[in-house]
């Protein structure tokens, strides 16, 4: 039971329960479509951007409890960030449920993600993780209207 | 001399046996335990385990008769030609097919299916054709003939469903039309479990001339399959989700048919003689077998029929329905979770989703409680759309499975609603 309570933490089922930042923005700048085939996960992450600053983030959507916590916590995280800053966090975030880097060791740059730590556990649920995060990362680099993790 | 490992484990299998439940000690991989619990395995819809007879029919194979087939002169590739062709019509006479000529060697139902579509299917459908499927279809029983339509300029109809998962069979019969080529169904519904009522609904088509072909991947290990009583034209199903292995499947087509429909590959044994001006084609059933086949797997496929004949496929399905009605009434006593598919005749399948929680969420938690069953939407995305979730939690049950099993996922689903509810 111990790798399950760490992979649902209190802040995921909290944030699955009442999930930060979950609206549509009508005035983003961009607005990319996240889809994870497997398991019918599907988010619309919403960022406006000024200058190189992410001013708002929201997503909309549905899909399992790490995907959905996921998009809430990387939301608040990343409201005011740059976008150099975000990527950074993208690559910190995605080490760690891939298990490349230690939670308790980084706790002070992970912040709040750390609680994402027992998903390095659950292979297949890694997709879940970063769901988001890619579609984030899409929508910064304004590069597709859709991805897909498959 | 050796004792025929055959008779060794018949005998083991007979002293052992206890009701259908006694069984489950030919499959050594159901022995195992997964996160320090035994395992409950109720993923059978998407695969099936193994018997030891299976295992060691494609060991055997390998170890002693391993040669290519249809070919050599020579001892072994007698041998194992032999063996293969013995496979064959232990699936003719499993599926009571009129003749081994009516039996062909796939890779699976999906290939099954394209070969339809891609021969019978590419010379007989032309421009403002209709293929009709139905609504609970899986992914190969769409996909090929969407790929069909396009390519002819033909249209895709779909018969629609009810609330409970059945098929409205008035509407099939009103969109059985002038323009209806081919109605290609499923026996039974991968997502939902609902078993469609095949016979009546060929009965109907051939009324108007309209052949059919049934997708019977879920059909198979359930029930005792008579493709000649059912009266379709066309009947395809997987190895490895009746306990033999994966990679070989068959399709049944009716003689007439498959005599007139072009090969669906070209290469070796699919001929007679080959010359850069013509090339004349095998008979049946090799004219769609190119190439080596899965030879050890289509021998293994005998063996499984072997043992499910052993076992009798009444009692199977006697045993499944009692179980399946068992864990019917388990989860509908539990608060929060709606069972998606409901109709009358049902097997095999029990999808439902829990009020609030994802059914990934439920897969990883049933995990941990060494329980394994399918989440998300079983290539079947039109049927979760048709009920409006995104994905289904799905417990499929083979005849091993038993009502302890059934006991622990219901224990598991409360644990699923005390975690994440």
């Amino acid at each position: 039971m111990s790798a399950l309570r760490e992979l649902y933490q209190e802040v995921i089922l909290d944030h699955n329960k009442s999930p930060r930042n979950f609206r549509k923005m009508e005035d983003a700048t961009r607005a990319v479509d996240g889809y994870n085939p497997l398991c019918g996960d599907h988010y619309k992450i919403f960022v406006k951007v000024e200058g190189d600053v992410i001013q708002d983030i929201s997503f909309d959507g549905a899909g399992c409890a790490i995907s959905k916590a996921s998009a809430s916590v990387m939301s608040s995280v990343l409201k005011g960030k740059t976008k150099e800053e975000a990527e950074r966090l993208f690559q910190q975030f995605h080490k760690l449920v891939t298990g490349d880097i230690d939670a308790e060791k980084n706790l002070e740059a992970l912040g709040k993600l750390a609680a994402f730590a027992g998903v390095s556990e659950f292979p297949v649920r890694v997709k879940c993780a970063s769901l988001a995060w890619h579609t984030m990362h899409a929508a910064l680099e304004a590069r597709v209207e859709t991805i897909s993790t498959e | 001399m050796m004792k025929n490992p055959d008779d060794t484990l018949m005998a083991e299998f007979i002293e052992r046996v206890d009701g259908i439940k006694g069984c489950r000690f030919n499959f050594p991989l159901l022995r195992q335990s997964v996160n320090g619990k035994p395992l409950v395995y109720l993923d059978n819809a998407a695969t099936s385990q193994k018997p030891q007879v299976v295992i060691d029919a494609l060991m055997r194979y390998y170890q002693e008769e391993n040669s290519n087939i249809h070919r050599g002169v020579h001892y072994l590739s007698e041998k194992a030609t032999q063996s293969y062709e013995a496979s064959r019509a232990k699936v003719r006479k499993f599926v009571n097919a009129a003749s081994v000529q009516e039996v062909i060697f796939v890779r699976g139902t999906t290939e099954g299916i394209n070969l339809v579509a891609g021969s019978y299917g590419r010379k007989n459908i032309r421009q403002g054709d209709e293929v009709l499927i139905s609504a609970m279809e899986h992914h190969s029983n769409i996909v090929p003939w969407q790929v069909l339509c396009e390519e002819k300029g033909a249209k895709l109809r779909v018969i629609p469903m009810n609330d409970d998962g059945e098929l409205l069979l008035d509407e099939y019969e009103r969109l059985l039309g002038e323009k209806t080529r081919l109605v290609a169904i499923a026996h039974i519904s991968n997502a939902l479990g609902t078993v469609n009522p095949i016979k009546e609904m060929v009965a109907v088509a051939h009324r108007k001339g309209i052949p059919v072909l049934v997708d019977g991947a879920q059909a198979v290990p359930h029930r005792k399959v008579d493709v000649q009583d059912l009266g379709c034209d066309f009947y395809t199903f997987s190895s490895h989700k009746m306990f033999g292995p994966t990679g070989v499947g068959i399709l049944y087509g009716k003689k007439q048919f498959l005599d007139a429909m072009p090969p669906y590959q070209g290469g070796g044994d699919m001929i007679k003689s080959v010359t850069f001006e013509k090339t004349i084609y095998n008979d049946l059933p090799y004219k769609f077998e190119a190439g080596t086949p899965n030879i050890a797997g289509g021998i293994a496929l005998g063996a499984a029929i072997d043992y499910m004949g052993m076992l009798d496929m009444e009692a199977i399905s006697t045993y499944e329905h009692d179980l399946l009605n068992y864990a019917t009434e388990a989860l509908r006593g539990i608060n929060g979770v709606r069972i998606i598919g409901t109709a009358r005749e049902k097997a095999g399948v029990l999808s439902f989703v829990i009020e609030g929680i994802h059914p990934h969420d439920i897969g990883t938690i049933l995990d941990d409680e060494g329980i394994a069953i399918r989440t998300g939407h079983h290539c079947a995305q039109p049927v979760m759309q048709r009920f409006g979730v995104p994905a289904t939690a799905r417990a499929s049950f083979a005849f091993y499975n038993t009502k302890d099993e059934v006991d622990i996922l219901v224990k598991g689903i409360h644990k699923v609603i005390e975690v994440l509810g």
